[in-house]
Parts: C-alpha cells; structure tokens; sequence
C-alpha cells in the first residue's frame, strides 16, 4: 500500500487543483492563477537554491524576460505555443551568460550579481520605451486560444494555467531524479566532496542556474495573458526577494517546498487582509519567528514534527545546514 | 487506506467549497462604492487622503438621506501601490457588488486597473492624473482631476506671455506621473516655439539633485518647469537655492504645496505653480471643506483629499440624475455633464466631464510667499 | 570647470553618507558571515526615535538626539543580535538573511503604521551657510558630513588596530572557535560589533535625514547603495566602506551630469558586476582565499 500513497497523494492533489475554483468568484480563481504561477518560478529558484545551494536574486528579471518577450510576440500574432519555448530559450541563454563569469569566480558571488542584474534589466525596460512601452509597459496582450478552447474567461485560464503548472512540475520531477539531480544534491551536500569525485561544480551550478532561470521565463510567459499588462515595476528587486521568500519559507530542496511557499505568500496576505495596515507587519513578523524555529521551512516544520512524535533514522543530513551565502 | 483517502478528499473538498457558502448576500438598501486605493506602500499619503476626502463626502451623504433612498457604503481594498494588486483587487470589488469603484490615485495602477473594470461595465473615479488614462478608449473612467493634458496648457501662455521665456528646462520624475506631463509639456513648447536647453529627468526618491540643478544652470535656461512629486520637489529646491540657480522655477499640482513648503523651508519661496485643485485657495467653499476635514481627521489634506470629496458627491448627483442604480446610465450621463456648483454644492466648483471621462475645471495659478503658498491668479476651465 | 567641481563636492558629500551606512554591513559580515538586508532600515530608524523624543515627549533636541542613539544602540545592537541572529547562528546563510529581510520589512511597516507615512522635516545638525569654492558652491553640512564620515572610519580603524578589545573583535571574526581557546570573550565581542553598528547607523542616519528627510522608505535605496559600495570597496576592510561609498558618490554625480541621467542608477550595479568579476575583494580588501 505504501507504494501506493505518492501517487494517491498527487492524484488527490491534482483533483483539488481541478475542482478548487468551481462556484468561487473571478478574484479568486485569479488568485489562484497567480499562485500557481509564481510556483512554477518558485519551483525554478528552488533547483538553483535549494538543490544547487546557489542564492539567486534574479528570478524576477527572468519573469520579465519571459513575460515581455511573450508579450511582444503575442501581440504581434505569434500564438503563445511558440512564444513561450522562445521565451524560456532567451532566459536559459542569459542565465548561462550571466552565470558564467560569476560563477567563475567564487560561489557565493552570483547572489550580489543577480542583484545587480535584476535591476538594470529594469532599468533598461522603463527606459526603453521604443521597445517596451517603458513606464506604462505592454497593454492588451489576448489570452491564448486552442481550437475550441478559449482562455479568455478565467475559469478556462486557470485550467490551462494547471496543465502547464502540471507539465512543468512533472519536468522538474524528471531532472531531480535524473543523474543530473542527483549531481546537483551532492553539490549542495558537500561541494567539496563532490569535486574530488570528479563532478564539475562550476558547470553543474551553472546548469541549475540556467534552468531555474528558464523556469523564471516560462512562469512570466503565463503572467503576460494573465494579468494582459505588464510593466517594469512588477518585476523590480523586490518581487525577487519575494521568490526568494516563497522558497525558503516553504521548505529549500524539499519538491514542494515552493509551492507552499508560493501558498503562504500570495495567500496568507489575503487572509490576514482584515487586518488592514498591520498585515505586513504582522507577516513580516510570523517569518522571523518561522525562521528562528525552524529554518528549513514550513515543510520542515512537517518533518521536524514527526521527528518529535515519532524518532526515525536521520535520512536527510544534509538538511541540517542550508544553502550558504 | 482508500477510506482515509476518501474522507481526505471530502474535507478538501468542504474546505474550497466552504469560502463560496460564506460569501454574504448583499443587504437590499445599501449600495457599494468600494475604495481601492493605495493605502499603503509608495502611495500611502495620496490614496488615505483620497479615501479620507470620500469618506468625508459620505458620511455626510449618508446623514443628508443616502442616494436615491439607500445608504453609501465604503470598504478599503489596500492596492499596496502595486498595479498587478489593484487588478486583482478591483475584480474582486466587483465580485462583491460594487456599483462604482473609487480610486486609484497612481496612475501607473490605474491603466493596469480599468481594463477590468472596462470589461466588467463598471464605472471607475479616479484620482491620478497621467493623461494615457483617458486616451485608451474605456467609456468607464472619469476623472477627479484634470491631466496634465490640460494642466500644462495653462502654463504655457504664462511663460510665453508673462515670462517671455525663449529657452526653458525642465526636471521631471521618471515615473508614469512625471512622464505624462513632461511628454505634454514639451510638445507644448515645440508648439509655442520655446527652447528646450536641459531636459533633465530623476528618480523618484532620489535624494542627490546637485548634478540636476548644475546642468540646469549651466544649459543657460531662463526658467524651469519643475515635474517632480512632493519630497523630490522639496529637495530640488534646496540644492537650486543652495547652488544659487535665481530663474524663475514654475510647476504643476505639487511644487507649492504646503508639504513642500513645509520641507523645503524657505527654500519654497517665490516658487510658481499651476494647480487644479488647492486647500488653499481663496473659494468659501474649498475652505469649508478644508476645515471639515481638520475637524474630522485632526489634520490637514492636500488635493487628493479634494478629488475623493467631490468624486463622492459626483457618484451621488449622477445617480440622481439617472434616477436609479444603474451603471451604462450612469457612465453615458456623464459624457458631456456639467455640474454647476451652485446647484451641486458638493462639487466645490463647477465641473465638466468630456466623451473621453477627461474633466475640466478652473484652476489657479499659485506662488509661495514667505513660506505660505498663495493664489495669485484664476485660470478659466478649458 | 565649475559644474565639475560642485558636482565632484556633491558627490563626496553624498558619498559619505553611503560610507557611514556601509561601514556597518562590513563590519556585521566579518562579525557574523551574513549580509544584513535590513541596514537601510536601521539608517532610516534612529531619526524616528529622534523625532518621538523631540516631538511626543518635547524633550530639547540634543537630549532628543542622544536618546535617539541610546534607543537606535538597544534596539538594532542588542535586541537585533539577542532575539534574531543568536538563535539562527548555527544555521547560517540563508534563514538570517531572510530574517533580516522580514526584519526590515517589519521596521519599515511599523513606522508607517505608528508614526506617519508623511516624510518628515528633520532639523538640521549643523548651520546652512554656504562657502563658495573655487565657482561651486558647498555647504557647510557637506564639508561636516565627510569630515565626520573620515574621522569616524579612522576611529574605527584605530580601534580595531590599536586597542585589546578592538583585536579581539577582530580575531572573533577571524576565527571565532581559536579566538575562543584563548580566552576571548567572543559572544561579547560579537554583542559589541553589533553595538557599534547600530551605533554607526544612527550616526548616518542624523547626518542624512536633514537632507533625506525622514521617511519609512529611505530605507529601501539607502541600504541597496550602501551594501554595494561595501563590496565595491571591500568587504573585509572598514577603509573599503570609505573608499567604495566616496567613489559611488562621486560616480554618480559625474554619471548623471556628463553622461546619463536615465541610467544613472545603473552606474554602481555595473560597477559591482565588473568589480566581482575583475577583483571580487573589493578595491582596498585583502583576498580571502579559498577555505580548502
């Protein structure tokens, strides 16, 4: 039976998923959009940080990336089928641009580069406004059509929403599992160990790098139809911090980790809403202390639970210390 | 095993479909006109004033009888002065019901906001001021407060005429707001045959304006139109006081305000501005409102306080008009309405909307005399 | 030849002010191996505690000022190191910057939400005069604030050289666990880098606030510039706090004059990508070498 209980667990997943917006109202299907699509980029700096133990302060520059480039084809007729895999393309190419020569020097340099990078990818998108529509950014992208399938009316969107959210989860799945994966966690493990077993650190942080980062273009090509504007403002230093939150506070390295994270951030604020001013305070406030009790997220909350009531071997060590700067 | 799934799946279940159960019905004599503005984030001192002036406007509708027989109720949506939130807090206004949205206050919100509401047939009062808001074609939109579409205009036959100015510069904020009136204005001066020496843009929160002001001085500009917002214009005029820049400096909507004047000192001094809307000016009836509003808050307002006033009452008189809730109606009468102020106290001065929702309105022409911000002129609404 | 030299003032001036912030993100990454996302915010706080006292209690400003600091030195020295980064020490990295991210977050929202989301007018430290330099003209604040500014870091630097405490804080740092073996006190070492940070940025934050004006989000840009001139100059030395905040200030006035204004935010990230590509130790820092 046991065998049995992943993927009874995803199926059941995958039915929530489906039957979750039934009889709810446009705002909440819309949010929910949104959180499955900041998942999906959630998912993406997960590999980078929580699997290649590598801080990424980018992830938003990719989401504008992708969103723009989505945005420029879809609006010049392109279907959204083939604007989104060049979207993905442009972002794996600049994260393999981007991370080669600071990954070339010492590790822990990407952080400060990707946070330089993030914002002048948004200075050059407010300035240049020939291309980009600037400060008032790229209006009226359509939603795509397949056939019969319309996604113009949320509820259709958000079914398309959770197939892509699905195949793109489903591939990550893949390359964790994969050699690959398994390189990347030995990487994180113990770098130096790993190096004097002959994997090439450089070039393997910089695989995750780039993937996590084509990750971050495939959830942008979803916001451009989703939101049917985008601006430079959206995709500023700070959204990256706010991936940056989603993942750790969710659970760094564990496989949905981002997704509950992704959860707690664009969710809870909507629940804390009555709150009215004090909310992020009152958010802000529940990370630190998460943080302080228990710094391998919420899903590590889960474990460190079991841990209490029911004492097994220790299966995961490298948990004990997270990613480092 | 397959029972726990079971029972799992039906909690599930009862725990999305439960939030749907609880939505409350809508109690039969009170009408929504939601507030969704920025309450917090950069925009945090225009959309509370904003909200502030409408509620003000509203719990006096609501003790004069309501509209149409039914009391006005106002709920916050925080947009936090992020466009993609306000989208997807006007939606879920109008999944509550909403009659008309009020707000936003920052421009950059508001083009992303209206399309929703366009899409859903809602009318929508706003408060910001870029002229793009009006130019998109959405038959829901209505001003509180003109563009600078209209704003700047006036200013150019001060510096032709009672300036003489041939070469000018201007320092605008590179952000939607700065963009929008630096775009207008200098077309109007291609137009009125005015040099543009220094274009000279900044960011917003930037706090550093000595490399402004010296290519300002150095480009030999005989004034400068002043776009920034408040604490930026405050800082410019220090560092143009300090580096000795003497040219007339002139703006629109917020180089005279009293928060700038309070921040810059007597650096304000002699500062020249074209404002649609003031607490100070010498009208009886924007100073009713201004001390309406010291007594009901404890403190006093800036123009966002005004446009939330008179959109409030706005709402009130069109329904009026209409005879009943109805949204088209509404939009379509006010297409071309002029609402006198001597009929339609609450709009503290005469307005007029346009086919586009573009609003007009005399204005005044203001400068800062010994640290007090002054009307020294009447400009007719064109 | 004027416009340069009031534009080459400025940006000393201004400069210094990003010194001063960034002297306390070096000297926390040597105390703590962390980078503190929060420091803008601790600039951005001591001024409100200031404006409380003044305001609210209607204390005189000097005594305003150093309850100010005393208030800045508990609260961002003290409790910051006692309730955030002690329990997250064993696990470092990641938690702790995110608890400092949450923590700025925190200080940010609540000065909105207590004191007002107004900029406030702060009163100036020093007189306005002004002193015509060769053409330019530079007030007398500027000139005070970078002297203050050198006066501080050699002070430091002093400190941290010349006297017992200073070099157990500095072996503290170095390596905490053979600190330990000889007899350092290293958890009060640590309490007091963190003391003399807080300290330093409420220093910062009374020298800038009459320009800046005080306001919740000074935070957000001030702590961003001053975390790259940290680097840009060096991350290990206090001198590279110094000379990194000087040449940012510099730089971007002569960026914004000359050459653009609309990217004038872009001149210190290219700078610190070309600095971690070319010289990753920062301009005066010394290289740390890899641990194995």
């Amino acid at each position: 039976m046991r065998r049995y209980r992943t993927p009874l667990l995803l199926a059941l997943g995958l039915a929530a998923l489906i039957v979750a917006p039934i009889g709810q109202g446009n705002y909440i299907v819309y949010t929910l959009c949104s959180w499955l699509i900041f998942s999906i980029a959630a998912t993406g700096l997960n590999l980078t940080l929580g699997y290649a133990g590598q801080i990424s302060l980018a992830q938003a520059s990719f989401m504008a990336i992708g969103a723009y480039i989505t945005a420029l084809m879809t609006l010049n007729g392109v279907h959204w089928l083939l604007a989104m895999p060049c979207s993905m393309l442009a972002c794996f190419a600049v994260g393999l641009a981007l991370g080669f020569p600071a990954l070339r020097v010492q590790g822990h340099f990407l952080a400060f580069v990707t946070l330089a990078f993030n914002t002048l990818v948004f200075l050059v998108l407010r300035n240049e406004d020939w291309l980009t529509g600037g400060v008032y950014g790229l209006v009226g992208m359509e939603r795509p059509g397949f056939g019969l399938f319309d996604t113009s009316k949320q509820l259709h969107f958000y079914y398309f929403t959770v197939a892509v959210f699905a195949v793109a989860l489903a591939g990550m799945w893949w390359i964790v599992r994969s050699p690959w994966g398994r390189a990347f966690k030995a990487l994180r493990e113990n770098p130096i160990r790993a190096e004097s077993l002959g994997v090439d650190t450089r070039r393997l942080t910089l695989l995750a790098f780039a993937i996590g980062s084509a990750y971050g273009g495939l959830a942008g090509a979803l916001v451009a139809p989703l939101v049917q504007f985008i601006e430079p403002g959206s995709f500023a230093l700070v959204h990256s911090l706010r991936l940056l939150l989603m993942v750790v506070v969710g659970g760094a390295g564990f496989f949905f980790g981002p997704v509950l994270g992704a959860a707690v951030v664009i969710l809870l604020p909507e629940v804390l809403r009555f709150t009215e001013g004090y909310y992020l305070i009152l958010y802000a406030g529940s990370v630190i202390v998460l943080m302080v009790f228990c710094p391998t997220g919420l899903i590590g909350v889960y474990g460190r639970l079991r841990q209490r009531l029911f004492p097994q071997r220790v299966v995961r060590g490298d948990m004990a210390t997270g990613p480092q700067l | 095993m397959r029972r726990q799934s079971l029972i799992a799946a039906a909690a599930l279940a009862a725990a999305t479909f439960g939030p749907a159960v609880g939505t409350v019905a809508q109690a039969q004599d009170k009408v929504l006109v939601p507030c969704v503005c920025e309450l917090s984030g950069a925009g945090a001192v225009s959309g509370s004033n904003y909200r502030d002036g409408a509620k003000l406007a509203l719990e006096e509708i609501n003790a004069a009888g309501g509209v149409l027989g039914k009391q006005l109720v106002m709920n916050d949506y925080d947009t936090q002065t992020d466009p993609q939130t306000s989208r997807a807090l006007v939606q879920k206004a109008i999944d509550d019901g909403a009659y008309v949205i009020f707000g936003t206050v920052y421009s950059g919100s508001t083009i992303v906001n209206m399309l929703v509401a366009k899409q859903n047939g809602v009318p929508q009062i706003t408060g910001s001021e870029a002229p793009k808001i009006t130019q998109l074609g959405n038959p829901y939109i209505f001003r509180t407060s003109s563009s600078a579409a209209k704003g700047v205009p006036a200013l150019t036959a001060y510096f032709k005429q009672t300036l003489g100015t041939k070469k000018i510069a201007v320092a605008w904020v590179n952000n939607e707001f700065g963009k929008g009136g630096h775009d207008v204005f200098v077309s109007q001066m291609k137009g009125a045959g005015i040099d543009v020496v220094a274009d000279v843009p900044s960011e917003q929160g930037q706090a550093d304006f000595a490399a402004d002001v010296s290519k300002i001085k150095e480009s030999g500009a005989e004034a400068v139109f002043v776009y920034l917002n408040e604490e930026e214009s405050a800082r410019f005029l220090k560092e143009a006081k300090k580096q000795g820049l003497t040219v007339p400096l002139v703006g629109e909507v917020t180089l005279t305000g009293q928060k700038v004047i309070d921040l810059a000192g007597g650096a304000a001094d002699g500062a020249y501005a074209h404002v649609g809307l003031t607490t100070g000016a010498d009208v009886p009836s924007i100073r009713e409102f201004a001390r309406k509003f010291q007594a009901k808050y404890g403190r006093d307002t800036d123009h966002n306080g005004i446009k939330g006033y008179i959109g409030m009452y706005a709402i009130k008189y069109v329904t009026e008009l209409v005879g009943s809730f109805d949204r088209e109606a509404f939009a379509k009468k006010m297409h071309g309405l002029t609402l006198d102020v001597a009929k339609y106290p609450g709009m503290l001065l005469t307005t007029s909307w346009d086919d586009t929702g573009e609003l007009s309105r005399e204005s005044f022409m203001t400068k800062v005399v010994d640290g007090k911000q002054k009307v020294v002129g009447l400009v007719p609404a064109n | 030849m004027a416009q340069f030299i009031q534009v080459l003032l400025s940006g000393l001036a201004t400069g210094s002010i990003y010194a001063m912030a960034a002297v306390g993100f070096t000297l926390i990454w040597q105390a703590a191996k962390t980078v503190n996302f929060a420091q803008g915010e601790f600039v951005m706080l001591p001024a409100f505690f200031v404006l409380i006292a003044h305001h609210a209690l209607h204390l005189p400003f000097w005594l305003s000022l150093a309850v100010g600091l005393a208030a800045a030195v508990f609260v961002l020295g003290y409790l910051f190191k006692r309730l955030i980064v002690e329990p997250m020490l064993p696990v470092t990295g990641l938690p702790l910057i995110i608890s400092t991210m949450a923590l700025a977050i925190v200080l940010k929202e609540s000065v909105k939400e207590f004191y007002g989301a107004e900029a406030q007018p702060f009163p100036e430290l020093f007189p306005q005069d002004t002193i015509p330099v060769l053409d330019a003209v530079v007030s007398v604040q500027d000139l005070l604030n970078l002297a203050v500014s050198l006066s501080v870091v050699t002070a430091l630097t002093l400190f941290l050289n010349r006297t017992r405490t200073g070099r157990c804080m500095q072996a503290t740092a170095q390596n905490p666990d053979v600190a330990e073996i000889l007899g350092v006190n290293t958890r009060r070492m640590v309490l007091y880098t963190f003391l003399i940070n807080a300290a330093l940025a409420a220093l910062a934050s009374f020298l800038i606030s009459p320009v800046y004006l005080a306001k919740f989000s000074n935070g957000e840009t001030l702590g961003l510039i001053a975390f790259i001139a940290a680097i840009v100059g060096g991350f290990n030395q206090i001198r590279g706090a110094l000379v990194g905040g000087l040449l940012i200030g510099v730089l971007d006035n002569l960026t914004a004059t000359y050459v653009t204004a609309e990217y004038r935010a872009a001149l210190p990230l290219v700078l610190l990508i070309l600095i971690i590509m070319v010289r990753p130790q920062g301009l005066v820092g010394t290289s740390e070498g890899r641990a194995v």
